[in-house]
C-alpha cells in the first residue's frame, strides 16, 4: 500500500481536483482521475520522499478561517492606505525566529503571509530557522511577531508536529 | 440574462464585482505610485488575494443560480492564483535583496554573516 500510494493526502487532493475541473462524480471520471492521482502521488515521491504527518486536520478549518478573516481585514487596511492622495505607509523589515521546521507548514506559513496584502515572505534561512518578512505598515514589531507566532505558528505546529 | 435573478441577488453579485475590482485597482494604483520595490509587491497581493476573490464569488454565486447546479471552477482558480504568486513574488523579491546587498544599497537588511551559522550537514 504504501509503494502503491505513498502520498494518500496528495492523491485524494488531486482526486478532487479532477473530479471539481470536470464538473462531474461520473465513474468514467473518478476512474481516470485517481489513476492520475495515483501516477501523480508515485512521481512526486521522488521529491518529496518523507511522508507528510497531519496530526491535528481538523485545525485546519480553523487555521483557514483565522487566515482569511486577516486576509480580508489587511486588504481593506492597505486600501485605505493607497487611497490617501500621498501613500506614504511606514513599512520595515523583519526577521523573525521560526519553531516551526516541517518544510510543509513552512509553506503553508509563506502562503498566508504572502496572500495577506500587508506582509511578503522574503527570504527563509534554513541554518538559523528565521525568515525575513516585509510589513507595508509595520506599527510595532514586536506586537507583529507575537501575533504572527501566537495566530499562525501556533496553529501549524499543532497539525505537524 | 441578469433579469433572472431576484433584485437582492443580482444586487449582491453586481457588490461583489464591483468591490473586488476596486480593491484591484487600488493595488495596481498602488504598484505604480509606491516608491520603493519592497513597497510595491505589495499592491498587486489585493488582486490576487481579496479583490480576485471577491469576482470569483460573484461569478460562483451567478452561474450556480443561472444554470440551476453547483459550479465550483472559481475555487480552483482561486487556490491556483493563491498557491503560485508566493513563489514568483519570492523570486522578484529574492532576485531584488542580492542586488540590492551587491550594490551596498541603504536600507537593506544585511545577509547574515557566515561564521554565526553552524555547520550544515
Amino acid at each position: 500500500m504504501r509503494r502503491l500510494l505513498p502520498h494518500p493526502i496528495l492523491a485524494g487532493f488531486l482526486l478532487v481536483l479532477w473530479l471539481v475541473l470536470q464538473q462531474s462524480a461520473g465513474l468514467g471520471h473518478i476512474l481516470f482521475g485517481g489513476v492520475i492521482a495515483i501516477a501523480v502521488s508515485m512521481a512526486a515521491s521522488a521529491i518529496i520522499p518523507e511522508r507528510i504527518v497531519i496530526r491535528r486536520p481538523l485545525k485546519f478549518i480553523q487555521l483557514i478561517f483565522v487566515a482569511g478573516l486577516d486576509i480580508i481585514r489587511s486588504n481593506l487596511a492597505v486600501m485605505s492606505v493607497l487611497f490617501h492622495p500621498r501613500p506614504n505607509p511606514t513599512a520595515g523589515f523583519i526577521e523573525m525566529d521560526l519553531t516551526l521546521k516541517n518544510p510543509f507548514a513552512l509553506a503553508i506559513l509563506a502562503v498566508i503571509l504572502t496572500a495577506t496584502p500587508g506582509s511578503a515572505w522574503l527570504e527563509y534561512d534554513r541554518a538559523r530557522s528565521t525568515v525575513l518578512i516585509h510589513v507595508f505598515d509595520l506599527v510595532d514589531e514586536e506586537e507583529w511577531v507575537a501575533t504572527v507566532k501566537k495566530r499562525y505558528e501556533a496553529l501549524l505546529l499543532e497539525i505537524f508536529q | 440574462m441578469i433579469a433572472d435573478l431576484p433584485l437582492w441577488l443580482s444586487i449582491l453579485v453586481s457588490a461583489f464585482v464591483v468591490l473586488g475590482a476596486l480593491l484591484t485597482m487600488a493595488g495596481c494604483f498602488g504598484l505604480v505610485r509606491l516608491k520603493s520595490f519592497y513597497l510595491r509587491i505589495h499592491g498587486p497581493t489585493m488582486g490576487t488575494s481579496m479583490g480576485g476573490g471577491l469576482i470569483l464569488l460573484a461569478s460562483a454565486i451567478y452561474f450556480t443560480l443561472t444554470r440551476e447546479r453547483l459550479v465550483v471552477h472559481e475555487l480552483v482558480i482561486f487556490l491556483f492564483v493563491t498557491l503560485t504568486t508566493p513563489v514568483t513574488l519570492m523570486l522578484l523579491a529574492r532576485a531584488t535583496l542580492f542586488r540590492d546587498r551587491v550594490e551596498g544599497n541603504e536600507g537593506v537588511p544585511k545577509r547574515p554573516e557566515k561564521a554565526e551559522t553552524p555547520a550544515s550537514p
